[in-house]
């Protein structure tokens, strides 16, 4: 009840923000709130599983060109559910074929993914339709975004808490350390993945769908830009990916970090984020939370020794 | 129009079957998955421009500069940076997933780097851009050489692989790693040798592309995705289906571009990609040591 209590209390708070900072302040909550909520559900299916998908943008983008495709011809609500459905029916097609198979095969397929989708729908647009390039006239400000995102980031934190509480999500812990272990232990390997990696998609592409707006005018080159897989990654990491508040702690202060580099080194952005992204996997292998723990814990363990002496 | 197109395919094919050695001896031996494997053969590709439209060096002399350049290259990252993960690891699972992450990071690094320095314009030059009469159709002189070198240098090291005491050495340590200990020999020093020899196709493959097609600094990982799904169909660790896989992706390829649609070429690969994964997931022609 307390934890709910809480839990209440500072959504609430972070729902009244955008009327306390400005139009900036409330740009950088809607990049914030998508964010933690894109590296939350990465680490959903990723953390557990270690299956390390590299595809979050395909997702992302598939759910923001749904919105610019659809923004005139569907109500609103009925645009996010088409988007959402597209993106389960994506991450089926995708699971089916490579999850029953080792973790590098789904690795390596989710590497090209967002580049074939782009290559798509470039293809599509300019032999079918014959317009690259949409214009979504939607009328919701950032506050709106906001607002939408933060609900969707709260609905996934409390999924994310409740797998790790049911079976499913022990199943899939079992899959992680070993998968012959879980085999044996009568999990159903390929499903137990699979729902795990539609839900984490469609997400992903829910985000995608909400932050649609914030662009106006959209083309395959805008919505499918790899930096955002590797923002996705590279946070749920620097929190730890197996955590539930992990992601979350570490698409804050990275998200800040990104928006200042971009703004002061936009030539070198890249680099840096490679450079840091190494830095994540060498020093902080288990994440930032995991590093504080095991700071404590040596002492512990001096201070047992020295009372079994 | 099919035998052109057929000439094409077999050249594009070869030079994929060179860049898919590579990362199946990476893979393979050096039990690295590395995805920043495009962005080397990338690095050679702006070489090669570099030496040829700045000092009038010849691609096929530039290919002897990068060549050793690459397994310099490739003997140094595996020494600083994979040496960490692998002692870290203790040889189990976590090795790949520590070195996927790695080698993403590492990508963004060296395409940044390229972007800097190279920009994101399409870049090439033109060689030996004449055509040559062979059998009834005309096919460019480079793209020519480029197919019987990356012809040579294929089985020149499958040759290597098979007929070496070192080649024997290298296949033990693919095959079983665990047990190739015991009979002498050094698996991290081969490990790391596999990977600089991984290095050193990327370098050449990133050459002889160069002669013939155009390349910017973002195009590294459409080539690695290649180079992946042709390791995978022909089988980790086989080369002799690596090289014919090389060879059918090519094909593939160019048949979609000339007869269906010059942008539907990724989509033709992601197709074979699937029809592998879910007909025959060891590949074509199975796991082999050869």
């Amino acid at each position: 009840m307390l934890y709910l209590g809480i839990a209440a209390v500072s959504v609430g708070g972070l729902s009244v923000l955008p009327f306390l900072l400005g139009d900036y302040g409330t740009g950088l909550l809607v990049g914030l709130a998508g964010y933690v909520t894109l590296a939350t559900a990465w680490a959903m299916f990723s953390g557990p599983t270690r299956y390390i998908s590299l595809a979050t943008v395909a997702f992302f983008g598939v759910g923001a060109y749904t919105v610019a495709v659809l923004n005139e011809v569907l109500p609103y609500p009925l645009v996010l559910l088409c988007a959402a459905g597209i993106g389960a029916t994506m991450a089926l097609l995708v699971g089916l074929s490579t999850l029953r198979l080792a973790g590098i095969y789904f690795v390596i397929f989710s590497f090209g993914l967002a580049e074939l989708v782009r290559q798509l729908i470039t293809w599509f647009e300019v032999n079918v339709t014959g317009t690259l390039g949409r214009y979504i006239f939607l009328d919701l400000g950032a506050r709106e975004i906001y607002w939408q995102l933060l609900a969707l980031g709260v609905c996934t934190i409390g999924l994310a808490a409740w797998i790790r509480r049911s079976r499913l999500g022990l199943a899939l812990r079992v899959i992680g350390d070993d998968e012959t272990v879980a085999a044996h232990s009568g999990i159903n390997l390929a499903r137990s993945k699979l729902v795990l990696f539609v839900a984490s998609a469609t997400i992903i592409t829910l985000v995608g769908a909400i932050q649609a707006p914030r662009w106006v005018y959209v083309e395959p080159s805008i919505v499918f830009n790899p930096t955002v897989s590797f923002l996705t990654v590279i946070m749920a990491l620097l929190g730890g990916a197996t955590r539930l508040w992990g992601p979350l702690c570490g698409a804050v202060p990275l998200f800040l970090l990104f928006e200042w580099l971009s703004a002061r080194f936009p030539d070198h952005f890249s680099i840096l984020l490679g450079l840091l992204f190494m830095a994540v996997v060498y020093a902080l292998p288990n994440g930032v939370l995991a590093a504080i723990e095991g700071l404590r814990k040596p002492k512990r363990n001096g201070a047992s020794k020295e009372a079994t002496a | 129009m099919i035998l052109s197109t057929l000439f094409l395919g077999l050249v594009l094919g070869g030079t994929y079957a060179l860049l898919a050695l590579g990362l199946s001896l990476q893979y393979g031996i050096a039990r690295i998955m590395n995805l920043a494997y495009g962005e080397f053969m990338l690095l050679a590709c702006f070489a090669v421009f570099m030496m040829f439209t700045s000092w009038g060096i010849g691609p096929l002399w530039g290919l002897l500069v990068v060549v050793p350049l690459g397994y310099a290259l490739g003997w140094g990252i595996h020494a600083l940076m994979m040496r960490p993960l692998l002692k870290r690891s203790g040889g189990g699972g976590r090795l790949e997933v520590d070195t996927i992450l790695a080698t993403f990071g590492l990508l963004f690094v060296v395409q940044g780097l390229m972007l800097v320095s190279f920009g994101s314009d399409f870049t090439s030059y033109s060689y030996l851009d004449r055509g040559i009469a062979l059998l009834g159709t005309t096919v460019a002189a480079n793209r020519l050489i480029a197919f019987v070198l990356s012809l040579v240098i294929g089985f020149g090291l499958y040759a290597v692989l098979v007929r070496s005491r070192w080649g024997r050495a290298l296949r033990a340590v693919a095959l079983a790693p665990d047990s190739a200990y015991l009979v002498g020999i050094d698996v991290n020093r081969l490990g790391r040798q596999g990977f600089a020899l991984g290095g050193a196709l990327a370098a050449a493959g990133g050459a002889l592309v160069s002669m013939f097609q155009t390349f910017s600094a973002t195009d590294g990982v459409v080539f690695t995705m290649k180079a992946l799904i042709v390791v995978i169909m022909g089988g980790v660790g086989n080369i002799l289906g690596a090289l014919i896989a090389g060879l059918l992706l090519g094909l593939a390829e160019t048949f979609v571009a000339a007869f269906i649609d010059p942008g539907l070429t990724l989509a033709a690969t992601y197709t074979l990609f699937l029809a592998v994964l879910l007909w025959r997931p060891t590949g074509l022609f199975g796991r082999a040591g050869g």
